[in-house]
């Protein structure tokens, strides 16, 4: 009988959200730098992974090139502060609008030409590639070598700091921010039309739903979050370069993570980070003597878990949750009956 | 500066080209064809082919076109033993896991190169390497002209097998409907396994006739995975015909860019022209209007 327990149903994901929050608050006083970039790289990429999940696992169109508005968003800020001196979060901006516009224009002609599935996957994936190409060709992109972003000096500003500690924190909040986004929509109504255009788009369509409309309203959003994070990216490892900016190895990284953890979930892209991001940056620590041994590591991985996961771990913590809940809920009613109990007498 | 010649000397030497990417890229047909697969690790494929010849010549000294004897029947079973018992299993699983499911294995097999063989660029040369046939002004490399024709050679061959012979009949039911096939008392597992090492060993022949032309390294693949998908979309999925004529014309393409531009720029031309494909004619230069 579940009415004797406290009448919240968010009562322990509230609980449980305080205590994680404050842990990431204070845990990078604890860790030294190696860990702390760990975490940051983690952060980073749950907000990248959960930013394309939007795209890709929400609105479930086959989009492969998030690394485009990554590059894109990385290179404006730098390059825009390298030649006329402004502020990196102006850059930010600025770069996360030309991402949005770019990908809401790469997006628009493939849904205009009815391009889906493996095509819409194949042009998104070799949009980047292009636009890589470009980059190491053309010396006003900083060519092969990339752009050093100059040191200045330590302030909020100039979006420089001395330690990681400050990284760690905006990258933290970026995440956060990012699974808030993501809550919203979810929790609106535009959510439950997310959800019919991945089931059945032509059903959502027969329904009434602008599908285009929400295909490109979801696309936007999440280019422009990409864009800053590759802002972020570039300006935490101070340069960039054709092939950290707009590799395909970026855009496998961003959506492993969301794969691993359970596509189209809200935490699903955070959980895969949490597991990845530390498991390959260890494994490389342990195994970087022997060239490319941890990335085979990470090929087995991958296949393991699309074979034998292929839902996510993300169900998996969702069922532990839930026995955890019940657990919860279970005491809580016990204590409450006691009382009653004494009331009585 | 450009002369007719010069021009004739450009599509020569794409035509040429062409017809080794078109032989890399029937292999990815034939299995986006009949498996409904786009298998992103084709390019490691080319690969292995690639360090197969060049183990053999370095080694025992096999030419690099002897080899092909070997380099064949290895690539179709590691092909599909990996069809086998991976890629099997998610062939109907969503696409981004059948991508995923792709680029596992094309890490797993790139890093292995590169643990094993180490990063180095390595390179067959043999010694009819600087031979030359030419036809008045015109010079054609006997390599690439000898490459060409094993690999139009091998397509022909692949063609007829699949137009005459009973299993490349049934690899066409298939290819046409999967259901029907099944109905008719094909063995679908069969034909997947089947698909995968064909497709497979088409890539490895790709890397194997190439080897005395490009430098070897783990990372060579990239460069013939990426054509090879813009050759395919352009001749229509699992479109045999349209994958070799997308070869020729990419190869052309690519040959005569060199007028215009210079260095790596040419590619992102090739790509571009890819994305326009995709655009207007999704279902190939040569497609029908039904996938």
């Amino acid at each position: 009988m579940k009415h004797h327990g406290v009448n919240h149903p968010n009562l322990l994901r509230n609980y449980v959200l305080i205590f994680l929050i404050g842990l990431f608050l204070v845990l990078p006083f604890f860790l030294n730098p190696y860990f702390l970039h760990i975490m940051i790289m983690t952060f980073l990429f749950a907000y990248l992974s959960r930013s394309w999940d939007l795209i890709g696992g929400y609105a479930g169109q086959f989009f492969l090139g998030p690394v485009a508005m990554f590059g894109i968003g990385g290179y404006t800020s730098t390059l825009l502060y390298v030649h006329f001196n402004l502020y990196p979060w102006i850059g930010m901006v600025i770069g996360g609008i030309l991402g949005m516009a770019i990908g809401i224009s790469l997006c628009y002609l493939s849904f205009r030409f009815g391009l889906t599935g493996i095509y819409f996957g194949l042009a998104t994936l070799t949009f980047p590639e292009i636009l890589r190409i470009v980059v190491l060709s053309l010396e006003i992109f900083g060519g092969v070598n990339g752009v050093l972003i100059p040191l200045r000096k330590s302030s909020l500003l100039h979006f420089q700091f001395d330690g990681k500690i400050p990284y760690y924190y905006i990258s933290f909040f970026m995440m956060l921010l990012s699974i808030y986004i993501m809550y919203r929509i979810e929790k609106s109504k535009s959510g439950y039309y997310y959800i019919a255009i991945r089931e059945d788009e032509e059903a959502a369509e027969s329904l009434g739903i602008d599908t285009f409309k929400y295909k490109l309203i979801a696309t936007g959003i999440g280019c422009f979050l990409l864009s800053i994070g590759g802002t972020f990216h570039a300006q935490y490892l101070m340069f960039v370069s054709p092939d950290s900016s707009f590799g395909i190895a970026v855009t496998l990284e961003i959506i492993i993570r969301s794969i691993v953890g359970g596509v189209g979930t809200l935490l699903g892209p955070v959980i895969g980070s949490f597991i990845l991001t530390p498991l390959s940056d260890i494994s490389r620590g342990i195994l970087g003597g022997y060239r490319g041994v941890h990335l085979m590591l990470f090929g087995v991985i991958i296949i393991l878990i699309i074979l034998f996961l292929p839902q996510g771990v993300g169900k998996w913590f969702e069922k532990l949750y839930d026995n955890l809940r019940t657990l919860f809920e279970e005491k809580i009613s016990f204590l409450v009956k006691k009382d009653e109990f004494i009331k009585y007498k | 500066m450009i002369s007719v010649t010069f021009i004739l000397q450009l599509l020569i030497n794409g035509l040429l080209r062409g017809s080794i990417y078109a032989l890399a890229a029937i292999g990815l047909t034939l299995i986006f064809g009949v498996m409904n697969i786009v298998n992103f690790a084709h390019g490691t494929f080319v690969m292995l082919g690639l360090y197969i010849s060049y183990w053999l010549y370095a080694l025992l000294g096999i030419d690099p076109y002897i080899s092909l004897v070997i380099s064949v029947p290895t690539l179709f079973v590691i092909g599909g033993l990996i069809e086998k018992y991976t890629i099997h299993y998610s062939i109907d699983a969503p696409e981004i896991n059948q991508f995923l499911i792709t680029v596992g294995i094309l890490l797993f097999i790139e890093n292995m190169a590169l643990f094993i063989f180490s990063p180095d660029f390595r390179a067959v040369r043999v010694e009819y390497q600087g031979a030359i046939i030419s036809i008045g002004e015109l010079i054609i490399g006997i390599i690439p002209l000898v490459a060409s024709a094993i690999s139009v050679a091998l397509t022909v061959g692949l063609y007829l097998f699949l137009k005459k012979t009973d299993l490349g009949r049934a690899l066409r039911a298939v290819a046409a409907n999967k259901e029907g096939a099944r109905l008719m008392g094909i063995n679908l597992n069969y034909i997947y396994f089947i698909a995968f090492g064909i497709g497979s060993a088409c890539a490895g022949a790709a890397g194997t006739i190439i080897s005395p032309m490009y430098y070897i390294f783990p990372q060579v693949g990239h460069l013939f995975l990426l054509l090879s998908f813009v050759i395919v979309i352009m001749g229509g999925q699992g479109n045999f015909i349209g994958a070799f004529l997308g070869g020729l014309i990419i190869g052309v393409v690519e040959s005569l860019c060199i007028i215009f531009v210079t260095g790596s720029i040419k590619d992102a031309i090739v790509f571009s022209c890819f994305i326009l494909v995709l655009f207007f004619k999704p279902f190939g230069l040569f497609g029908k209007k039904e996938r």
